[in-house]
């Protein structure tokens, strides 16, 4: 997994609450037997109209907006498990989502790839989503070793609450994996004593 | 000695050690999985040469992607295919039991692994799907994971996580006649929010749980994900214990009894706190029906889309082409689906044919009846509700997750509605662009009569016993 400290970018808004994992990925779309290719399909049914164009009222579309990070409404990532979702934004080049409030599983999901869920407040997401909408070009810095969010050149800034251990491992690029395998003779005594 | 909740007997039971200031190592009873989610974590365990370590803990079906017809010829779609051919071959060479397309045991998982009981009370259960809440109604620990959690298991049998917090729903007194547990479950929703349950594992209690029947029980927990909880949990009793006995891989004579005796001591002590408590009346509740594009924008049949001044309302709004105010009764629908692990049980079917007996589907409307396994779908023939689906028009497939989220070629066409039984109404759902109104399989059976939608609690409907 890919090691994550500070990032200060430009970021796209996208203010709708309830974003769920069909939107970022739609169902049709899970037939991938591999974990790569997904970004190009991120947001499918919104970034393009039903005739196939490009929807240039999407902000992802809309040419002002560019960044690694996502500035999205109220439950992000709410709906189905599919870990498509996370590496369809991952994918598409984002580092950190911003939301008010993640589902559960989809933040898991983006923890364990290396993808920042950052919760902010419902008050701290208005000013982000004002500054991007004022200023485009406005970038934000995100810094996990210290928890924080703010924006650039300005004194906007919060605390974000991370588990220490999801912590530890994005810092240094490490996942559960390694973890749960270095327990192995725990699991198994644990197995050995229930039987 | 601390009063503790069912969930919390569970969990305690399956912690093999904890991380200080951390998540804890959970240990997982059964790991079901299926061919959307799994083959990338077969992929990483095989790119970091580790083994599977309990592949008889496992148990595969293929049901997301999969046809409702023609199961016995190659599948048509070849991203399909291919996706169950390497379910196949994973199975095979990682020692896991698969009931692949045909087998007698096939179906959506969490309609296969109750009825053979794999799922048991007092187990620790994931899958790689978010509706994995419904083995819940055991008093089982269930809930989805990722695909880098399905690689966590597969390496160790074991999750690191966060003890979530706790959640009682309580709904009290008599449920009235025509309301089923889908209404249940979408008043609940409705009422709290689709976010109201995000952190906590939810409790349900209170008599209206006590007197359903486990598959009653199995459509509540199924929406659990849909308030945002990860599971929903019902203590397991007498009625538990009853369906459980005898099924393929329930445990056998002593150790059931044995089993018993355990189970009964799972039930949330006298007096145990939980982080966040709702109780409900039932006599509140009333068939139900969603207008909008997520689970929680739902209203009782009769009522009148509420009028919020919201964007996200009103996009929602927009993409359903519905008005503030309006209602929906009388509205044109022309599709619906009475499938998906929420609502694709024997007990669906008898209700639906209760209903459908006698009469004729309108010309309007394409309907499908998808049972969520192979044997809910021989049930449906031995009981005869087949033959009454026939003489009324309709055409039983075969089974599968199907147009709940129209992987396969059960998809519902752009801007046309669908009162369906499943579980999420999100735009695209049911294909791209198509408009979901979630309802109970009663619902969904008389708009298919009708062609529109009617005030179910206005006819002189009688459920029977089912």
């Amino acid at each position: 997994m890919e090691k994550f400290t500070t990032l200060q970018s430009t970021a796209i808004p996208l203010a709708i609450e309830n974003i769920d994992t069909d939107q970022i990925i739609p169902a049709r779309f899970l037939k991938a037997t591999d974990r790569n290719g997904f970004g190009e399909n991120a947001f499918r049914d919104w970034r393009f109209n039903k005739d196939g164009s490009v929807n240039t009222d999407f902000a992802l579309n809309q040419k002002e907006y560019s960044g690694s990070i996502l500035v999205a409404g109220n439950n992000f990532g709410c709906g189905s498990s599919r870990e498509h979702a996370a590496w369809a934004l991952t994918d598409y080049g984002f580092k950190v989502v911003v939301s008010s409030f993640f589902a559960d599983i989809f933040k898991g999901n983006a923890l364990n790839n290396g993808l920042l869920p950052v919760q902010v407040s419902d008050d701290f997401l208005k000013v982000l989503l004002n500054e991007i909408k004022e200023n485009p070009k406005t970038e934000l810095i995100v810094n996990l070793e210290k928890q924080t969010i703010s924006v650039a050149n300005t004194s906007f800034k919060e605390h974000f609450e991370i588990d220490p251990y999801k912590k530890t491992c994005l810092i240094n690029g490490y996942d559960d994996i390694d973890y749960l395998l270095s327990k192995k003779e725990l699991i198994t005594q644990f197995e050995n004593q229930r039987s | 000695m601390s009063k503790k909740t069912l969930f919390d007997k569970v969990w305690d039971a399956h912690v093999v050690d904890a991380i200080e200031n951390g998540p804890q190592i959970l240990y997982i009873d059964k790991h079901l999985i299926h061919e959307v989610t799994s083959p990338q974590a077969f992929n990483e365990l095989k790119a970091r040469n580790i083994p599977i370590f309990r592949p008889d803990q496992i148990v595969a079906t293929a049901d997301h992607n999969t046809p409702t017809v023609d199961q016995h010829l190659p599948v048509k779609d070849d991203l399909s295919r291919k996706q169950l051919k390497q379910l196949s071959e994973n199975c095979k060479a990682n020692y896991i039991t698969l009931y692949e397309l045909g087998h007698k045991y096939n179906g959506i998982v969490h309609v296969m692994a109750p009825e053979l009981g794999i799922t048991q009370p007092g187990m620790t259960i994931v899958c790689g799907d978010s509706h994995t809440s419904t083995h819940g109604a055991f008093g089982s620990i269930a809930f989805g994971i990722g695909t880098s959690q399905v690689a966590q298991v597969f390496a160790s049998q074991c999750l690191l996580l966060t003890k979530p917090k706790s959640l009682r729903v309580t709904v009290n007194g008599t449920l009235k006649k025509g309301v089923l547990p889908k209404d249940v479950i979408l008043y609940i929703i409705a009422q709290i929010g689709t976010n109201a349950g995000t952190g906590y594992f939810c409790e349900y209690a209170g008599d209206v749980f006590e007197n359903m029947s486990m598959e009653g029980r199995m459509t509540v927990c199924n929406m659990s994900i849909e308030m945002g909880a990860r599971g929903g949990m019902i203590a397991p009793d007498q009625t538990t214990f009853d369906y459980v006995k005898d099924r393929e891989f329930a445990p056998k004579g002593k150790d059931f009894e044995d089993k018993v005796a355990y189970w009964k001591t799972l039930p949330t002590d006298e007096g145990a706190i939980f982080d966040k408590e709702y109780t409900f009346n039932a006599e509140d509740i009333e068939p139900m029906i969603t207008y909008g594009t997520n689970p929680g924008m739902g209203i009782k049949i009769t009522d009148n889309i509420p009028q919020f001044n919201d964007a996200s309302f009103e996009k929602s709004l927009k993409y359903m082409d519905f008005k503030k105010g309006e209602s929906l009764i009388d509205k044109t629908i022309n599709y619906v689906f009475i499938g998906s692990c929420t609502n694709s049980r024997i007990e669906d079917f008898r209700i639906a044919a209760q209903y459908i007996k006698g009469k004729q589907k309108a010309d309007n409307v394409t309907a499908w009846l998808v049972p969520g396994s192979k044997q809910v779908e021989s049930q449906i023939i031995e009981e005869g509700l087949k033959s009454i689906f026939e003489n009324a028009g309709f055409k039983l497939r075969q089974p599968g997750c199907s147009a709940c989220l129209a992987m396969n070629d059960d998809k519902i066409p752009e801007g046309e509605y669908c009162v369906s039984t499943s579980n999420r109404n999100f735009e695209g759902r049911q294909g791209q662009g198509s408009r979901t109104i979630l309802a109970s399989p009663l619902v969904a059976a008389a708009t298919a009569i009708e062609g529109k939608i009617i005030d179910v609690t206005a006819t002189n409907f009688v459920a029977e016993e089912i």
